[in-house]
């Protein structure tokens, strides 16, 4: 993994491969670096999960497991800032069709809460194309000021 | 550590006691074994026990109501016990506190099936 330092901003990047065992990976890794923040158990719990949830993506739906394409993940720490961005080499996808989990006639569907968990968890979340291909997924965690 | 799931009998409700990681891979894939089996094999009262469960990702949360619907499309009832304070709050995040009945008690629990 490339530690460069950049000023008082330390970013961290990997590349996985498409398989399960990324997740976890990807999970370890940013659990690690937000405990260097400062974020408490739950809190890295919390930003672990919405972290699982964006590799699962780009592992199953974005890459669907293929052997030559990669999961980017990219870690940035700063004071009180924790800025995650998972990227897949997919064909993308519209965040728009994808229907809501808590409308009444979908809480019984099997799949589709991972998004809600990884907005609820993260404060901000935006997903745009990938330069050079795929998705992009970006989120960001505040440290609350006490 | 993946799932690890036990189920024993308790007059006639099934527990089913899980413990460790449902999660996108083998702990979700055996939860789902489990959970169908026993539906297949005619259990019609079934409490799944997550108090030692230590993790559960969307991918678990899916399990679990697939479980539910498979359960009730057997005519049957799929309960919770036990949940952690992590796993109540995906529920709330969800709403899939309105789906499931939630129980702290096993006696209680175990009561309410009749």
């Amino acid at each position: 993994m490339a530690r460069p330092e950049n000023g008082k901003m330390e970013k961290l990047q990997t590349t996985l491969d498409s398989v399960l065992e990324s997740v976890d990976k990807a999970e370890e890794f940013v659990i690690q670096e937000a405990g260097k923040v400062g974020f408490d158990e739950d809190e890295q719990h919390q930003i672990g999960m919405a972290v699982r949830e964006c590799t699962v993506n780009a592992v199953v739906h974005g890459n669907r497991y293929s052997k030559t394409k990669k999961v980017h993940l990219d870690i940035e720490r700063s004071s009180g800032v924790l800025t995650v961005i998972v990227g897949d080499e997919g064909d993308g996808f519209d965040l728009n069709s994808l229907p809501d989990p808590l409308a009444p006639e979908n809480l019984l569907r099997q799949s589709g809460r991972g998004l809600l968990l990884i907005r609820t968890f993260m404060d901000e979340f935006d997903l745009h194309p990938r330069p050079g291909g795929g998705t992009e997924v970006r989120l960001v965690k505040h440290l609350a000021k006490s | 550590m993946s799932a690890k799931l036990t189920s024993r009998q308790v007059g006639d409700v099934t527990v089913i006691d899980a413990a460790g990681r449902i999660t996108l891979g083998d702990g979700a894939s055996s939860f789902r074994d489990t959970i169908r089996d026993l539906a297949a094999k005619g259990n019609k009262k079934l409490l799944l026990n997550l108090a030692d469960v230590s993790y559960i990702d969307s991918s678990g949360i899916g399990e679990m109501v697939s479980g539910f619907t498979t359960v009730t499309n057997n005519g049957g009832q799929l309960k919770l016990l036990g949940l952690s304070k992590r796993v109540k709050d995906l529920l709330q995040i969800t709403k899939l506190y309105t789906v499931f009945e939630v129980f702290d008690d096993e006696t209680s629990a175990i009561r309410s099936f009749h």
